[in-house]
Parts: C-alpha cells; sequence; structure tokens
C-alpha cells in the first residue's frame, strides 16, 4: 500500500479503505450505478495527483483548444465579413450576367455588351435592377499609359454602398467624373479634383479620347470594385462606346425574384461569393495543419503520461483487481483519467482565452496590408466570429481525441496478470 | 445715335472685307490638287505587291533604348512574316499575319501563339505601334475622304496638309492629317486624331531615298501624344519591292 501511496496519492487505494468499501457496496456488479461517479471521482484525484506532469499536458493542450477556436473564428469573421462586403459593394442579391460575359476575361467584353432585355427594363426603370456597363480604356496619369476598366453605373443607384452620387454631372462641366478606391488612387498617384486623360474605343473600334476628372475616391474592402476601376455615370458611357442602353450585367435588388430570361443567367449570392468561400476553405484546411502539430504535441504528451503511468502503477492495477474491480473497469479508469486532460484544458483555456477571444471579436485584430493586393475581399481589421457551435465542437473533437489517446495505452491493462501486476512485473 | 449709326453700318463695309476673304480662299482652294490624286501618288511610293525588308525599332523606355532587328516578307495586304533577328533575347521571335490573324512564335517558351480580336489593340513589344497598327495597311482612300487644306513646309520641304476624315465608322482613327512631300509625294509627317479632335499619334518619317524608281521614308517615328517619352523610330536597313517570296514563307509550319 504504501508504494501505491508514493505513487499516487490520488489513486484509489490511497485514497483510503473508505473508496474501496464503497466500491464493494455500492457496485455490485462491478462500477455501474454510483461505481461510475466513483470511476469519474478517482481518475479525477489521480490525475491531479500527478501534479505537474498534469499540468504541463493541460497547458499544452489549452493552447491547442484556444487556438483552434481562434484560428477557426479569425477565419470564419474573414468570411463573414467578405461576403457581407461583397453583397453590399458589389453584388447586392445576385447578378444578372449577359451570357458571353466573362469577367476574368476583358477581351469578352465587347460581344457581350447588349441592350438590356425588355423584360428586365421594368425592373431596371423602378430601381431594382441596377444595370453595369464595362469597357476597356487606358488612362495617362503623369504620362504613363495604364489600362483600366470603365465601369458605368447609374448615379442614383441605392442597391450599392458605391458612392456613386458624386458622379453627378454639372451643366457646365467639360470634364467626365469619375470616383476609384483607395487602392487603385494609390497605383495611379491620383487625388481628388485631378484632371487626365482618357482613351477608349468605341463599338466600332474607332479611339475616342477626353478628360476625366477625380470626383470621388471610396475605401473598400472588395477589391474588385477598387482594383483597376474607374466608375463612371453609365449614360455617359453608353454614348462614349456608342452602345445605348446596354449592359453587361445587372445588378437584383432582394425586392424581386430571379427571372428566366434568354441570353441572361442569373447568379446568386452563393454563386458570386464561391470564390471567396473557396480560399477560406482552402485557407482553413492550410491552418489545420497547424491544429494537427500542436494536437499532436499534446496527444504525444498525453500517450507518454499515460504508458508511464500504466507501467509505474502496476501494482495498484494488480491490486485494484484483485480487490474486485475487473481489468476492464481499471481500463476505464485509466481512459477517463487522460480524458480529464482535456476537460481541465478547457477550463485552463477558459481563464486565458475567453479575454483573448473576446478582445478579438469586438476590437478584431490588423495585418497592416491591403487586400486590393492579393484580389480578396478582406477588411483592414478582421473580427473573429467565435460561435457556440465552433467552441462546443472543438471541445467535442479534443475530447474524444484524448479518449482515443488515453485508452490506447489503457488497453494493456485487460490483458494484465493481478498477481504479476502486483508484483510489479506485468508489463 | 453714333453707335446706332455704326451698328446699321459695320455690316455694310463689312462685305467688303468678307467677300475679298471668300474670294481668295475659294481661288487658292481652287490651285490645291484633289486629295484623292495626292494619295493616289502617294500610295504609288508606298504600297508594293511584296515587300522583303529588313529594319531596326528603337523603342524608348524611361530609362534606356531597345533595339530590335527584324526581316519582314509581306505580301500585298493580307500576308506577312517577320523573323526578330536581335537582341539574343527576342531572337527567334516570329509572326505570321494571315488576313486579319495572327500568329507569334516564342522561343523561349517553344509556342505558337495565336493573337485575335482585341489582342491586336496591344502595343508590340512595349513599342507605341499596337499589332493593329502594323497591320492596317488597307489604302487609306478605302477609309478616308481626302481634302487638301493648306500648304506647309517640314525641314525644308514644301508639303501639302491633307486632311483625312473617315468615311467608315471601323476606322481606328476619326482623322487624319498628313503632310504630303509636293515634290516625291511621300508623307513627312502624320497626326492621328480622336473624333473629339485630340491628338493621339504622330508618325514623322524621314531620310527620303529614291529606291527602285520611287521615293521612300527610311526612318519613321511613332508616338503616342497622350504619354510620355520619345517614341519608336523605325529605321529601314534594306528593302526590296516587290520581289519574288516563296508561297512557304506564309505558313505556319514556317513558324517553328
Amino acid at each position: 500500500m504504501n508504494n501505491i501511496g508514493k505513487t499516487n496519492s490520488y489513486s484509489p487505494l490511497g485514497a483510503g479503505g473508505n473508496n474501496i468499501k464503497k466500491t464493494n457496496i455500492d457496485s455490485p456488479s462491478g462500477l455501474g450505478g454510483k461505481g461510475g461517479l466513483f470511476l469519474f471521482k478517482t481518475a479525477f484525484k489521480s490525475l491531479i495527483g500527478n501534479g505537474l506532469k498534469t499540468w504541463l499536458n493541460v497547458s499544452v493542450l489549452s493552447v491547442s483548444f484556444v487556438l483552434i477556436i481562434l484560428l477557426q473564428g479569425v477565419l470564419k469573421g474573414w468570411s463573414e465579413q467578405a461576403v457581407e462586403d461583397t453583397v453590399r459593394w458589389e453584388i447586392a442579391d445576385g447578378q444578372y450576367w449577359q451570357e458571353g460575359y466573362d469577367p476574368y476575361d476583358p477581351f469578352s467584353l465587347d460581344s457581350s455588351a447588349v441592350a438590356i432585355p425588355a423584360r428586365l427594363q421594368g425592373d431596371v426603370n423602378s430601381q431594382n435592377l441596377e444595370p453595369v456597363l464595362i469597357s476597356q480604356a487606358s488612362i495617362y496619369p503623369g504620362g504613363r499609359m495604364m489600362g483600366v476598366l470603365l465601369r458605368g453605373i447609374r448615379p442614383d443607384q441605392k442597391l450599392l454602398k458605391i458612392p456613386t452620387e458624386l458622379l453627378v454631372v454639372n451643366d457646365n462641366e467639360s470634364e467626365i467624373p469619375v470616383i476609384l478606391g483607395a487602392y487603385m488612387a494609390r497605383q495611379t498617384g491620383l487625388k481628388l479634383n485631378d484632371v487626365l486623360t482618357l482613351r477608349w474605343r468605341d463599338k466600332n473600334g474607332t479611339f475616342e479620347a477626353a478628360d476625366i476628372r477625380v470626383a470621388g475616391i471610396f475605401k473598400t474592402s472588395v477589391p474588385s470594385v477598387d482594383n483597376g476601376s474607374l466608375w463612371l455615370p453609365l449614360d455617359k458611357l453608353q454614348s462614349m462606346t456608342l452602345r445605348e442602353n446596354a449592359a453587361h450585367l445587372l445588378i437584383k435588388s432582394p425586392e424581386i425574384e430571379a427571372k428566366q430570361v434568354t441570353g441572361w443567367s442569373f447568379k446568386s449570392v452563393e454563386d458570386l461569393t464561391a470564390s471567396t468561400m473557396l480560399l477560406v476553405k482552402t485557407k482553413s484546411m492550410g491552418t489545420s495543419l497547424l491544429y494537427v502539430i500542436f494536437l499532436l504535441l499534446a496527444m504525444l504528451a498525453i500517450f507518454d503520461t499515460q504508458t508511464l503511468s500504466i507501467f509505474r502503477r502496476q501494482r495498484e492495477i494488480g491490486t485494484l483487481v484483485a480487490m474486485g474491480m475487473t481489468p476492464r473497469q481499471v481500463m476505464w479508469h485509466f481512459t477517463l483519467e487522460g480524458t480529464f486532460n482535456a476537460l481541465l484544458s478547457f477550463v485552463v483555456g477558459a481563464v486565458w482565452g475567453t479575454p483573448l477571444l473576446w478582445y478579438l471579436s469586438n476590437k478584431g485584430i490588423s495585418f497592416n496590408m491591403d487586400a486590393s493586393e492579393i484580389g480578396v475581399a478582406m477588411g483592414d481589421t478582421m473580427y473573429a466570429s467565435v460561435t457556440p457551435g465552433l467552441v462546443f465542437g472543438t471541445m467535442l473533437f479534443i475530447i474524444v481525441i484524448t479518449a482515443v489517446v488515453s485508452y490506447l495505452p489503457a488497453r494493456k491493462i485487460a490483458k494484465m496478470n493481478p498477481t504479476e501486476a502486483i508484483r510489479g512485473k506485468a508489463i | 445715335m453714333n453707335s446706332i449709326k455704326n451698328l446699321i453700318s459695320l455690316p455694310f463695309r463689312g462685305q467688303g472685307v468678307l467677300f475679298l476673304l471668300l474670294f481668295s480662299f475659294t481661288m487658292s482652294a481652287q490651285n490645291y490638287p484633289s486629295g484623292k490624286s495626292i494619295l493616289d501618288k502617294v500610295d504609288r511610293n508606298m504600297s508594293s505587291k511584296t515587300r522583303i525588308m529588313t529594319s531596326k525599332m528603337e523603342i524608348q523606355g524611361g530609362r534606356s533604348v531597345r533595339t530590335l532587328e527584324s526581316k519582314s516578307w509581306i505580301e500585298g495586304e493580307q500576308k506577312a512574316y517577320t523573323e526578330y533577328l536581335s537582341p539574343a533575347r527576342e531572337k527567334g521571335t516570329k509572326m505570321l499575319k494571315l488576313e486579319n490573324q495572327l500568329w507569334i512564335f516564342s522561343p523561349s517558351t517553344d509556342r505558337v501563339m495565336q493573337i485575335s480580336g482585341h489582342m491586336l489593340r496591344q502595343s508590340v513589344m512595349g513599342s507605341d505601334m499596337s499589332y493593329e497598327d502594323m497591320m492596317s495597311d488597307s489604302p487609306l482612300l478605302e477609309r478616308y475622304k481626302a481634302e487638301v487644306t493648306s500648304e506647309e513646309m517640314i525641314e525644308d520641304r514644301r508639303c501639302w496638309v491633307v486632311t483625312l476624315t473617315a468615311i467608315k465608322e471601323n476606322v481606328n482613327y476619326h482623322s487624319q492629317k498628313i503632310w504630303v512631300d509636293q515634290e516625291r509625294f511621300v508623307p513627312l509627317k502624320m497626326d492621328l486624331f480622336a473624333k473629339s479632335g485630340k491628338l493621339l499619334k504622330r508618325t514623322t518619317l524621314g531620310n527620303v531615298q529614291k529606291m527602285q524608281g520611287r521615293w521612300f521614308p527610311m526612318e519613321m517615328t511613332y508616338k503616342d501624344m497622350l504619354k510620355e517619352g520619345k517614341g519608336t523610330k523605325m529605321t529601314v536597313v534594306s528593302i526590296q519591292f516587290d520581289g519574288a517570296i516563296p508561297a512557304g514563307v506564309f505558313n505556319k509550319s514556317n513558324l517553328k
């Protein structure tokens, strides 16, 4: 008994005869019923009795636990923010695309600029559909030539957050007003009210040139609205390119339902944000490697502790079996003991992780980079989105993994000869 | 009262001046040859059935000048084949134009790439010329109506100033102004304008030499007037007009 007590003062035997007595009284058929509670208690006490070793394991596991939630939360927050910003700045409730239109192929622009279909004209008039016409052009900031995409939109549109009201043309103004994103302004070196030359071609391919004035610079986290684009009044662009009432795409308001229109295909918000979601999924899979490394470290520590514990506590195991516990019950005892590492890590993780997650959810984290450079919708500040589902899902995942890792070395107990175990020679 | 008198009498006094101005303008306009006749003579100098030419293209960059040397075989408006001879980086690059399609072979990638549609509007090797500019060689009279508007001196040569206005919709430049040497009937300067009247490109031609019975400019400088820089200078090293070109030259298999 002394030996056992030295090995682990909180082992079922080390706790004194009362526990053994309870086992015998409360659990005639092994350790079911109240005996289950006994197993929990003794396993927990054994774990605490391990001292520093336990707290080291728990600390590493708590880092993994908080890190998984944190990274998943940030990625979830980013994807939610990206979709929300894309909806507000670019797609509203979906878009109709002319069949030949391909946003990744500027050479498709000429052939896919067609007249707005009569079936949708009513919705366009009632501003439930916002037409956008796109055309290639060149600008000459500081004497350099730069290719740009001209995007024509009605100045009085209400569907997108783009400040198109700045595009209202004054009668006495000779320059064409344009607005552009902050990233584009930085790339071109343009400032508010700068005047520069724009060169484009009409639908017949004839060159035309005119002066444009920067009427506004807006900040957006959606690069496709900003990067390489100049926004100008739709009717102006239509007359510049000799494409009366033409558009490449029509942005839909949530007020109306999508219809089938020949020559046009409707793209839902899910369709239009699929690439962002795919990117988040890819990133999420990439960060999973980090979780695996952290979890592997924690699990390795738990596995080692379990293996060592079973080796060093052979006499205790043998005595427990000799006193009436089945080897299976002892095995579950050790499995539970290992699994409690996970539960303790949740408590420890909650202590230091909650303020951190609260901060990231409310104050966010700034990566000090411009998302337009990498072509994805990303705000200056990213906020973590931590949901109960994410927390409980991660907890369940860690519990299962820890239980499996704790169970694997404990399987040896079932094969132990109690007498050999008492002699300390079972393994 | 005096001012009222002046107002009434001004138009009557101005009539004489206006008449003289109109008379002199009409007389001088009558002395100008027709734009068509000038362009006909220009085409006789500048156009040929076939042309085999070695040329150097100097592309002025921000800090340096790149020089490309190439040899071209050209047959009418539809067929052209160009092979770059230097520098080493571009050596072996070949371009074949058949009608309105263009193929480029790049030795570094060992691939033939077809350029058509809007890609033809891109710059050739970073120069001020687009593939379309290079390939657009249909006679000016087919696309523009020509009118001689004045006479001007360019580097001691007396020139007719001919204004060309598009008669077709699908032209690159709505109007052009060309200065044609009155004696040699070679354009010495060409300004290309947008519909708004904004000057977009300027081509200056020089070193006019008598070659195989015709006058031909051996130096041409293309300049995009909207951007800074000195433009792209093309120098003809050697040229042969109406020589025989084997049919195999204009074959895609000749690219690799």
